[in-house]
């Protein structure tokens, strides 16, 4: 007897002064166009392509983001300079197909794609989702300020030679004997 | 004939509109103060804190087409919803808000509320029935039986103060409070009351008929535009009713010190019950199907026969020694 009025009154009028306390709380809700919230700078939003501290285009056109990503809807076409330095002639992502997963920033080599914290991309007509990469290329680093991909990998471009590279040691001469 | 004085027009008209003005506010009252129990904001974008919602609602759901399944038995459909208006309408006819205030004087006042309250079970029974449809079916079934079943005690419980006035008569009963109100000696009473009243209004935690989770929406799973729209006025008019009913009988209804108008105490009493159980549908959670009839029929039931017993025995014994 004395266990069923604890069941059934005593637990429901303590639950009940504790929801009621609630209405002394602060609400939680960000009323959002008029208070923007702190968006985080990790937050997975907006994609861009970032240029190195020399104000190259980072993208070297691998495809590996492209590979990546589970819903495909990244595009590229591999273009070279006469310098040797590969670009991308068109770059392409479908936003309403993104899922905003991140793969493709994991994916990058080189750090030229990365999301961004901005998520107000709304559009009415559909076809304005699709972003082509005069919309994507920004003229800064991004979140990666003093990586620049040339200057660490072995590959020859013009003003850097093989081996002059950070970190990098003389190319092996395979014609001498010498250890 | 346009005076304040039980039965007047223009009684009866200001109950009728402030009634229903009301039940639709309380729409919007509801969806605020449930969102400030869970640490939200609720809707507070159109009007002053929003409270033209309701107005915003009302446009949405008068202009919505008004469907009928074809597979709907046509005429009770339409049919379902208007009984539970009607129904819960005619209930505040016996409610005496006020010294001067009112519809009817009627000797049998109590008696009306039940009956009317039996009438909308069968609002909710045909609206699932006449649905065709399993969802519904399964709803009005839970409905038939927790109203059956609920009504019993909430008459029992009832009769405790009954006894204890005198009168069947609701007017009366609220003159006899003068001298302390009825939920002191009525407190299980008053309980049984208060838990039958939201098993018969369907209110959370005892809208069994219409656990969303469970089973949809319910008997007004088909249900949509205006008369959706009146099963869901109907219920909350039920809401005002019970908190109304309950002030009448165990709060002393419009009785209250003199410095404010009578008016305002059965406003407040009433309007402390309705965010009562606006705060226990924020709260609580819904019992299993069997666990609501078990608690009723063996536990609610007992009690109030017993509290019935005790409350005769005592008036008996206290009008049989004084005379
Ligand atoms: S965030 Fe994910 S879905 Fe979007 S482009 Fe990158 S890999 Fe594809
Ligand atoms: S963005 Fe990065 S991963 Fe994608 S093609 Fe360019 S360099 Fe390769």
């Amino acid at each position: 007897m004395f266990r069923l009025i604890k069941d059934t009154l005593l637990s429901q009028a303590v639950t009940l002064w504790g929801v009621f306390r609630k209405l002394f709380v602060k609400a939680d809700t960000v009323q959002y166009p008029d208070e923007q919230p702190y968006m985080f700078p990790r937050w997975r939003g907006r994609i861009i392509l970032s240029r190195d501290p020399d104000g190259e285009e980072r993208c070297v056109a691998c495809n590996l983001c492209a590979v990546a990503c589970p819903v495909d809807c990244i595009a590229l076409q591999k273009a070279e300079t006469e310098d040797g330095r590969w670009y991308p002639e068109f770059f392409r992502i479908n936003f309403s197909r993104c899922i905003m997963c991140g793969f493709c920033e994991e994916a990058c080599p080189t750090n030229a794609i990365q999301l961004t914290p901005d998520f107000e991309m709304a559009e009415y007509v559909r076809q304005d989702m699709v972003w082509e990469k005069e919309d994507l290329l920004i003229d800064g680093v991004g979140k990666y300020h003093d990586y620049n991909f040339y200057r660490v990998a072995g590959k020859q471009v013009a003003g850097k030679d093989k081996g002059e590279a950070l970190n990098e040691a003389e190319p092996v001469d395979v014609r001498s004997l010498l250890p | 004939m346009f005076t304040f004085a039980v039965g007047s027009a223009l009684s009866i008209a200001s109950i009728l509109l402030a009634v229903i003005v009301l039940a639709a506010l309380l729409i919007w009252v509801e969806r605020r103060m449930l969102s400030f129990w869970q640490e939200r904001l609720g809707p507070n974008r159109v009007g002053w804190f929003g409270i033209m919602q309701v107005v915003a609602d009302m446009i949405k759901i008068f202009t919505k087409e008004d469907w009928v399944p074809p597979f709907a038995d046509r005429l009770t459909f339409v049919l379902a919803p208007a009984i539970i208006m009607i129904v819960v309408l005619m209930s505040f006819a016996v409610i005496p808000f006020t010294p001067e205030v009112g519809v009817i004087d009627s000797n049998v006042g109590v008696l009306f509320v039940l009956a009317m309250a039996s009438l909308g079970a069968y609002s909710v029974m045909l609206g699932g029935l006449s649905s065709n449809n399993k969802y519904a079916l399964l709803g009005s079934l839970r409905a038939a039986a927790q109203m059956v079943s609920y009504e019993v005690f909430m008459g029992i419980s009832l009769l405790g103060v009954v006894v204890l006035a005198g009168s069947f008569n609701l007017r009366e009963i609220v003159e006899t409070q003068a001298d302390g109100w009825y939920i002191v000696p009525q407190f299980i009473g008053f309980l049984i009351f208060l838990i039958a009243g939201v098993a018969e209004s369907h209110r959370l935690p005892f809208d069994i008929p219409e656990a969303e989770q469970e089973i949809c929406a319910g008997y007004h799973t088909e249900y949509s535009g205006m008369k959706f729209g009146m099963f869901f006025v109907g219920e909350y008019l039920g809401l005002v009713l019970i908190s109304s009913l309950i002030t009448v009988l165990f709060f002393g209804g419009w009785l209250g010190p003199a410095f404010l108008p009578p008016i305002v105490w059965f406003s407040l009493k009433a309007g402390f019950f309705i965010m009562f159980f606006i705060l226990m549908r924020a709260a609580l959670p819904r019992p299993r199907y069997d666990q609501l009839m078990s608690y009723g029929w063996l536990f609610l039931l007992p009690l109030s026969l017993l509290n019935l017993l005790v409350t005769g025995a005592v008036v008996l014994v206290s009008t049989t020694a004084t005379m």
